[in-house]
C-alpha cells in the first residue's frame, strides 16, 4: 500500500471556481431556509455577486498568470493558465449577463419558468401552483452549478476531471431545459431528449477515456501526450479512444453529426436558459476541446485531421443550409449556433497558436451576441385573443399537431392560453379599456416578427445588430472573430476550411438579413403587398421573403405549426430592467469588439499559451 | 507663447466649435446664437491679424511656417501627418475669409432677423468659415480635400437653407452634384499623386515634380483643373452658380462671390509646381478662364434678376483670375490680387443687392426697380463704389488688379506663341468692355431712371427704405475697401512682394503692346460699355417686361443653354446606362443568385427531413457519425 499523500493545493488559483460553486451550495441552503418572499432577492444577489466576484477573481489572477505562464493545481488535475483564465472570464461574464436575462420577470410579472416544475402539464396541480403565484428560485443555484462546471471544464488537466466537470455542467442544464413556463410539453420533451442524448454522449466519452487509459496507463493529458509521442506500431486503442473523447466534446459544442439535440433543446428550453447554454456551454466545451487537441493529442494531428475537417465542413454547411428553411426564430438561432460551432472549429483545427487566440476571441464575440439575441427574443410576445374569447375552450382547429410528429405542442399551447387567461398577474398591467388579450408566450414564429422594426425600432435595431454580428458584417465583433479564425485556418494550412467558411458565411448572411428585412421592411400580419396565399413561387425582392415566411409551411422539425391567420398578434413586453441592461451591455460589447478589437486581441494573445 | 504660429489651429477650431455649439444646443441657443457666430468669426480674424503681424516681422524667406497637428494616417508606406501651413498665400485667404466673413456675419444678424432658423443659419456660416480656413491652411492635398468637401457641404446646406421651397432645394442639389463632378477630379488627382510621388503633401509633391513625366503631370494638372472648375463655376461646370443664388443673400456674398468660389484659383496657384511641369494643362487653364470670362459676361448682359446678374459677373471675374493663374508665374500674384479686391467689391455689391431686396420686399427683378438712389442713399453710394471698382475705373480697387491681368495676358509666354498673347489679351480687353456694359446696366436699372415699382402678388406696394445700421456698416466698410484697397496693396509692388515666398520672384515681362497703350485701350473699352449702357438703360425708357430679344439675348438668358447641353450630353446617356444596368442586374445577376438560393433551400429542406424529432433517430445519427469518423480516421491505415 502506498501511503496517501495529500496534494499541495494552491487554493488561490481556484478562487473563481470556488466562489461560484460555493454560492451554488449556499443557494441550495437559501431554498431550504429563507422564507419564500425573500428568496428571489437573496438568490439574485447571491448569484450576481458570486459571478461578479468570479470575474474580479479572474482579473486578479491575470497578472500573475501572464508573468508565470500558469500553474497546475491539485496535482495537475486543474491547469490555471492563460487560456483557462480567458475562458473562465468569458464564461463568468456571459453567465452574469445571462442571469440578468433569466432574472427578468418583464412587466407581466412572470419569469420564464414553470411555477412548479414537478407538476404534470395541464393538471389541476399545476393550475393550483399557478394560481398561488409560485415562482421558481431553484433556477439560480442550478445556473450556478452549471457555471461552476463550465469554469472547471476548460481548466481540466486529466480525463477524469474532464468527465466530472462535464457532468456538473450538464445535469443542471438538463433540468433547466425542462422548466419552461409556456409550452411545457415541448420543454419537457426537449429536456428528455437532451438528457438521453447527453447521456449517450457521456457514455461515449467515458468509453473513450477508458480506452485511452488502457493505452497510456494514465489519465493526465501530459502523460498521455508523452505516450502518444513514443508509441510504435499498434495504436488502435489510442485512435478509438481519442475519437470517442472528441465525440463527447463535439456533442457539447453541437457539431455535426452530433448536433441533432441542439434545435430541439434550444427551442424547448426557456429562452433565457437557451441563451445561457448557447453561449456559456459552447465557450466551456470549446475550451476543453482546445486543451484536448493541443495538449493531449498534438502528435495525433495527422491522423485526426481528416475527421476534424469533415466535422468542421459538415457543421458549417449543415448549420447554414438548414437554418435557411427554418420558420421559428429560436430554431434559426439554434442552427446558426451550429454553423458558428463550425466556424470556431476551423480556428481550433488550425492547430496553431494564432488558432488559440482566434478561437478565444470568436467565442467571446459569439457569446455576447447570443446572450443579447436570446434576451431580445424573451421580450417579443404573443398577444392572446380578447379575454372573453380566451376563456372559451380552445377551438380544435386553432392548434393542430402535424401528423407523425411526436412534438405534442398542441395541448401545451392550450394550457398557455387557458392558464394565462386565468392568471391575474398577466393582466394586471393591462389597460382595462384596451380591447386586447393577455400577453402570452414568446412570439417565435418568424412571421410574427414582421414589422417589429416599425413598432419597436430600438429593440429591433439591437436585434439587427446581433444578427449582423452573427453574419460577420464589419464593425461588429462577429466580423473580427470570423476574420481571426479564417486567418488562423489559412495560417495552419487549412485553407479549404477557410474557403468553405467564407462561402457558408455568405449564405448564412442571407437568413440573418432576411430577418432584418422582415423586421424593418415588411408590414405586420402578412406580406407587404400580397397576403400570404401560399404563393411561394419566389416573387422577387422583399415580397418573396415575406411570402416565404408568411406562407403556411409545415414545420417538419417536430413542431406543431399554426397557419398565419390563426397566429396571435405580436407585442413587445416591457422589461424590469435586468434584461435591458444585459441586452444593452451585449450590444455595446458587440460594437466595441468590432470597432476596436485590438486591445482585447492583444490581451488574449499575451497569455494564449496552454500549459503542457 | 514663443511661437505665435502655433495659434493657427485656433483659426479652424474656433468657428468649428461655435458651429457645433449652435447645432447641438438647438433652440436653447436661439436668443444669443447669432452673436456667438459673429464672435467666432471675429475671433478667427483677430487670430489671423496676430499671425499677419508675426509673419510681417519675419524675413521674407522665413514666412512659410508648417504647424504640425497630429499623425493622421499611417498605413504601410503611406505616412501622412495632418498639419497647417501658414504662409503669405494662405494667410491672405485667411484674412479675406475672416474679415469679409465677419462683416457678413454682422450683416446677417439684421438680414436674417425675421427668420425662425437664424441660429441654424449662423451655425452653417461658422461651419463654412471653419471648412474654408481648413481648405486654405492645409499642408497636404488630403487635408485640403477635407476642407474642400466641408465648404461644399456648407454651400449645399446654405443654398438650400429655405429648402421648403422646392426650386431652392433643387438648386442646392444641382450645386452639390456639379461640385461632386469636380471633387472626383480632385480625388483622381490625389490618387495620381500618391501613385507618382508616394505622398500627397505639398512639399513632397513639389519636390517630386522635376522627376515626373510630363504626361503624368498633365494628367494631374487637368484633374486639379476639373476640381477647380467645379468649385469655381468655370466652364463647363459653371451652370450651378446662377441657381445657387437661391440661398440667402449674405450666403451669396460670402460663399458664392468672395471666398468659396475662388477656392479653385487657390488650388491652381497652390499647385503651381505641378502646372509649371505641364504647359499643355496651363494652356487649358488659360483657355477655360478666357471662355468663362466671356460666357459670364454675356450671360450677365441678359439677366434681369439682380442676383443672377451678379452671379454671372462673379463667374466672369473668376474667369479673369483663372486666366491669370494659367499664365504661369507672371500671373499668379495678379490672380490672387484680383481675387482679394474682387472679394471686397463683389461682396459689397451682393450686400447692396441684399439691402435693395430687403427694402423692396424680396423682389429681384431689376426691371421693377429704378430710382432707388434717393431712398437708399447709403446703399447707392456703397454699391456705386463697387460698381466703379469692378469696371476698373482708376483709382478704384478693380483698376489695379484687373488692369494687371490684362497686361499679363498680353505678355508672350516663355513657351512661345505670340498668338496667345494677342488672343488672350484681346479676350481680356473685350471682357472688360462687356463688364462695363452689364454692370452699368445693373447699376442704372436699379438705382437710376424712372421708378418702375409694382405691387406684389398680394397687392402690397413696395416701400423701399434704407436698411438698418447693422447692414449698412458692413457695406460701408466693404465700399471703403472697394475704393482704396487696390491702391494700397499695389503701393511699391507690396502685394506681389508679399506673395513672393509662395509664387516666386518674376522678372518683369514686356507685353506685346506698350503698357500705356493697353491701359488706354482698356479705358476706351470701359467707356464704350458704359456709354452703351447709358444710352440703352438711362436715356431710353426701360420696358418693365423683358422684350423677346434677339437670338443671342435669349441664349444668354438661358445661360447659353448649358443646362440643355448637360442634359443631352450627360444626364440622358447616364439615365439610359443606369436603366440598362438595372435590367442586367435584375435578369442576369438576380437570376443566378435566386437560382443558387433555390438550390440551397432545396438542400435545406432535404436536410431537415433528418430532423424528425425522435430521440432514437438522433442517437442513431450520432452513432453513425462516430462510425463514419472512425472510418475516415482509420482509412489511411488500411
Amino acid at each position: 500500500m502506498t501511503e496517501f499523500v495529500a496534494p499541495d493545493i494552491a487554493w488561490a488559483q481556484l478562487t473563481p471556481i470556488l466562489l461560484v460553486l460555493g454560492a451554488a451550495v449556499a443557494g441550495v441552503l437559501v431554498e431550504a431556509f429563507v422564507p419564500r418572499r425573500a428568496r428571489r432577492p437573496v438568490q439574485l444577489t447571491l448569484t450576481l455577486g458570486a459571478l461578479a466576484a468570479a470575474v474580479v477573481a479572474v482579473a486578479a489572477l491575470w497578472g500573475d498568470v501572464a508573468d508565470t505562464g500558469g500553474t497546475d493545481v491539485l496535482g495537475g488535475s486543474v491547469l490555471v493558465d492563460g487560456p483557462t483564465l480567458v475562458l473562465q472570464g468569458t464564461v463568468a461574464v456571459l453567465a452574469l449577463l445571462a442571469v440578468l436575462v433569466i432574472a427578468d420577470r418583464t412587466d407581466t410579472g412572470e419569469d420564464a419558468f414553470a411555477p412548479q416544475g414537478a407538476a404534470v402539464p395541464g393538471s389541476g396541480y399545476e393550475e393550483a401552483a399557478r394560481a398561488a403565484g409560485l415562482q421558481q428560485t431553484e433556477v439560480y443555484p442550478l445556473v450556478l452549478f452549471a457555471t461552476g462546471g463550465m469554469l472547471i471544464f476548460p481548466a481540466t488537466g486529466d480525463l477524469l476531471t474532464l468527465f466530472v466537470a462535464l457532468e456538473v455542467l450538464s445535469l443542471p442544464l438538463y433540468l433547466l431545459t425542462g422548466l419552461a413556463r409556456r409550452r411545457r410539453l415541448l420543454s419537457q420533451e426537449a429536456s428528455m431528449k437532451y438528457f438521453l442524448l447527453g447521456s449517450f454522449a457521456s457514455a461515449l466519452l467515458l468509453f473513450g477515456i477508458a480506452l485511452l487509459y488502457g493505452f497510456a496507463g494514465s489519465l493526465r493529458y501530459a502523460e498521455i501526450a508523452e505516450a502518444v509521442r513514443t508509441v510504435t506500431g499498434m495504436d488502435g486503442l489510442l485512435l478509438a479512444g481519442a475519437l470517442l473523447v472528441l465525440t463527447g466534446l463535439l456533442f457539447k459544442v453541437g457539431a455535426v453529426p452530433f448536433h441533432s439535440w441542439t434545435p430541439d433543446a434550444y427551442q424547448g428550453a426557456p429562452t433565457p436558459i437557451t441563451g445561457f447554454m448557447a453561449a456559456c456551454t459552447k465557450v466551456a466545451a470549446f475550451g476543453a476541446l482546445l486543451r484536448v487537441l493541443y495538449v493531449m493529442l498534438p502528435d495525433l494531428r495527422w491522423d485526426l485531421e481528416p475527421a476534424l475537417w469533415t466535422v468542421a465542413i459538415a457543421t458549417m454547411v449543415v448549420g447554414t443550409v438548414v437554418a435557411l428553411v427554418q420558420t421559428d426564430i429560436k430554431r434559426v438561432l439554434a442552427y446558426s449556433s451550429i454553423a458558428h460551432a463550425g466556424f470556431v472549429l476551423t480556428g481550433v483545427v488550425a492547430l496553431t497558436e494564432s488558432g488559440i487566440v482566434a478561437t478565444l476571441f470568436y467565442l467571446l464575440a459569439y457569446g455576447v451576441a447570443t446572450v443579447g439575441a436570446f434576451g431580445v427574443v424573451t421580450l417579443v410576445r404573443e398577444r392572446g385573443a380578447v379575454r372573453a374569447a380566451a376563456r372559451q375552450p380552445v377551438p380544435a382547429g386553432a392548434v393542430r399537431a402535424v401528423a407523425g410528429v411526436p412534438g405534442p405542442a398542441g395541448p401545451g399551447d392550450a394550457v398557455d392560453a387557458a392558464g394565462a387567461a386565468g392568471d391575474p398577474a398577466a393582466t394586471d398591467d393591462e389597460d382595462p379599456g384596451e380591447p386586447e388579450g393577455p400577453v402570452l408566450g414568446e412570439a417565435t414564429h418568424l412571421s410574427q416578427w414582421a414589422g417589429l422594426g416599425r413598432t419597436n425600432p430600438v429593440l429591433a435595431g439591437t436585434f439587427a445588430l446581433f444578427l449582423l454580428s452573427f453574419a460577420g458584417i464589419p464593425l461588429t465583433a462577429g466580423f473580427t472573430g470570423k476574420f481571426a479564425v479564417f486567418t488562423a485556418a489559412v495560417d495552419g494550412d487549412a485553407w479549404p476550411l477557410a474557403v468553405v467558411g467564407v462561402l457558408a458565411s455568405a449564405a448564412a448572411a442571407f437568413f440573418y438579413v432576411r430577418i432584418i428585412v422582415l423586421m424593418f421592411f415588411t408590414s405586420p400580419h402578412g406580406g407587404p403587398q400580397t397576403p400570404a396565399t401560399g404563393a411561394v413561387d419566389d416573387p422577387p425582392g422583399g415580397a418573396g421573403v415575406a411570402a416565404e415566411v408568411a406562407a403556411d409551411e409545415v414545420a417538419a422539425d417536430g413542431v406543431a405549426d399554426t397557419s398565419p391567420a390563426d397566429r396571435p398578434g405580436t407585442v413587445v413586453v416591457g422589461s424590469q430592467g435586468f434584461a435591458l441592461v444585459a441586452i444593452g451591455v451585449c450590444a455595446v460589447l458587440t460594437v466595441a469588439l468590432g470597432v476596436v478589437p485590438g486591445p482585447v486581441l492583444d490581451a488574449i494573445a499575451d497569455v494564449a499559451r496552454l500549459l503542457p | 507663447m514663443d511661437d505665435l504660429t502655433s495659434l493657427a489651429p485656433l483659426l479652424v477650431a474656433v468657428p468649428l466649435a461655435s458651429a457645433a455649439v449652435l447645432l447641438l444646443l438647438g433652440r436653447r441657443a436661439d436668443r444669443w446664437g447669432h452673436w456667438l457666430g459673429v464672435l467666432a468669426s471675429g475671433g478667427a480674424f483677430v487670430v489671423a491679424a496676430v499671425l499677419l503681424a508675426d509673419l510681417l516681422g519675419r524675413p521674407a524667406d522665413e514666412r512659410v511656417v508648417d504647424v504640425h497637428l497630429a499623425d493622421w494616417i499611417s498605413a504601410g508606406s503611406f505616412d501622412l501627418s495632418a498639419g497647417l501651413r501658414v504662409d503669405p498665400l494662405s494667410l491672405t485667404f485667411v484674412l479675406l475669409v475672416t474679415f469679409v466673413g465677419t462683416l457678413i456675419h454682422v450683416y446677417s444678424v439684421a438680414y436674417m432677423a425675421h427668420d425662425v432658423a437664424r441660429r441654424r443659419f449662423f451655425a452653417y456660416l461658422n461651419l463654412f468659415v471653419a471648412a474654408m480656413l481648413l481648405l486654405v491652411l492645409a499642408d497636404s492635398y488630403l487635408l485640403l480635400f477635407v476642407g474642400w468637401e466641408g465648404v461644399g457641404l456648407a454651400s449645399y446646406l446654405l443654398i438650400g437653407f429655405w429648402n421648403h421651397r422646392t426650386p431652392y432645394a433643387v438648386a442646392a442639389k444641382k450645386a452639390f452634384v456639379a461640385n461632386r463632378v469636380g471633387d472626383v477630379g480632385l480625388l483622381v488627382a490625389l490618387m495620381l499623386m500618391f501613385a507618382t510621388f508616394g505622398a500627397v503633401d505639398f512639399d513632397t509633391v513639389a519636390a517630386g515634380v522635376p522627376a515626373a513625366s510630363t504626361g503624368t503631370l498633365t494628367a494631374i494638372a487637368l484633374m486639379l483643373l476639373l476640381a477647380a472648375c467645379g468649385k469655381s463655376a468655370q466652364f463647363p461646370l459653371q451652370s450651378w452658380l446662377g441657381d445657387a443664388m437661391a440661398g440667402p443673400t449674405p450666403v451669396s456674398a460670402l460663399i458664392h462671390a468672395a471666398t468659396m468660389v475662388t477656392a479653385g484659383v487657390y488650388l491652381i496657384v497652390r499647385s503651381a509646381p505641378v502646372f509649371e511641369g505641364a504647359p499643355t494643362a496651363q494652356l487649358v487653364v488659360t483657355v477655360v478662364g478666357a471662355i468663362t470670362l466671356l460666357i459670364g459676361a454675356v450671360i450677365g448682359c441678359a439677366k434681369d434678376d439682380i442676383k443672377k446678374a451678379l452671379a454671372a459677373s462673379t463667374m466672369s471675374q473668376i474667369g479673369y483670375m483663372v486666366l491669370a493663374a494659367g499664365l504661369g508665374p507672371v500671373g499668379y500674384a495678379f490672380a490672387i490680387f484680383h481675387l482679394v479686391t474682387h472679394g471686397f467689391f463683389k461682396a459689397g455689391m451682393f450686400l447692396g443687392a441684399g439691402s435693395v431686396m430687403h427694402g423692396m420686399g424680396d423682389r429681384t427683378d431689376m426691371r421693377r426697380f429704378g430710382g432707388l438712389r434717393s431712398v437708399m442713399v447709403v446703399t447707392w453710394l456703397t454699391f456705386g463704389a463697387g460698381w466703379l471698382a469692378i469696371l476698373g475705373v482708376p483709382p478704384f480697387s478693380g483698376f489695379w488688379s484687373k488692369d494687371k491681368i490684362i497686361e499679363s495676358a498680353f505678355v508672350v509666354p516663355d513657351a512661345g506663341g505670340e498668338w496667345r498673347a494677342w488672343l488672350f489679351g484681346a479676350v481680356a480687353l473685350l471682357g472688360a468692355g462687356i463688364t462695363a456694359f452689364y454692370m452699368s446696366r445693373l447699376f442704372f436699372l436699379t438705382f437710376h431712371g424712372r421708378r418702375r415699382w409694382a405691387p406684389d402678388a398680394d397687392g402690397h406696394e413696395p416701400h423701399p427704405h434704407e436698411s438698418p445700421a447693422l447692414m449698412t456698416v458692413p457695406m460701408v466698410v466693404l465700399a471703403l475697401g472697394s475704393v482704396a484697397l487696390g491702391f494700397l496693396l499695389q503701393l511699391g509692388g507690396g502685394f506681389t512682394t508679399w506673395l513672393e515666398p509662395v509664387t516666386g520672384h518674376v522678372e518683369h515681362h514686356e507685353p506685346v503692346l506698350a503698357v500705356p497703350v493697353i491701359q488706354g485701350a482698356t479705358l476706351v473699352a470701359i467707356a464704350l460699355g458704359l456709354a452703351l449702357a447709358w444710352r440703352q438703360y438711362l436715356s431710353l425708357p426701360v420696358p418693365v417686361t423683358a422684350p423677346t430679344g434677339s437670338v443671342p439675348t435669349r441664349a444668354a438668358r438661358a445661360d447659353l443653354y448649358q443646362d440643355a447641353v448637360n442634359d443631352a450630353v450627360l444626364v440622358e446617356p447616364g439615365r439610359h446606362l443606369t436603366r440598362s444596368l438595372v435590367y442586367g442586374d435584375r435578369t442576369a445577376v438576380d437570376g443566378a443568385f435566386s437560382g443558387l438560393g433555390r438550390l440551397t433551400v432545396g438542400l435545406g429542406e432535404l436536410a431537415r427531413k433528418v430532423q424528425t424529432g425522435y430521440a432514437r433517430q438522433y442517437a442513431a445519427t450520432m452513432l453513425l457519425g462516430v462510425v463514419v469518423l472512425a472510418a475516415v480516421v482509420l482509412a489511411p491505415r488500411i
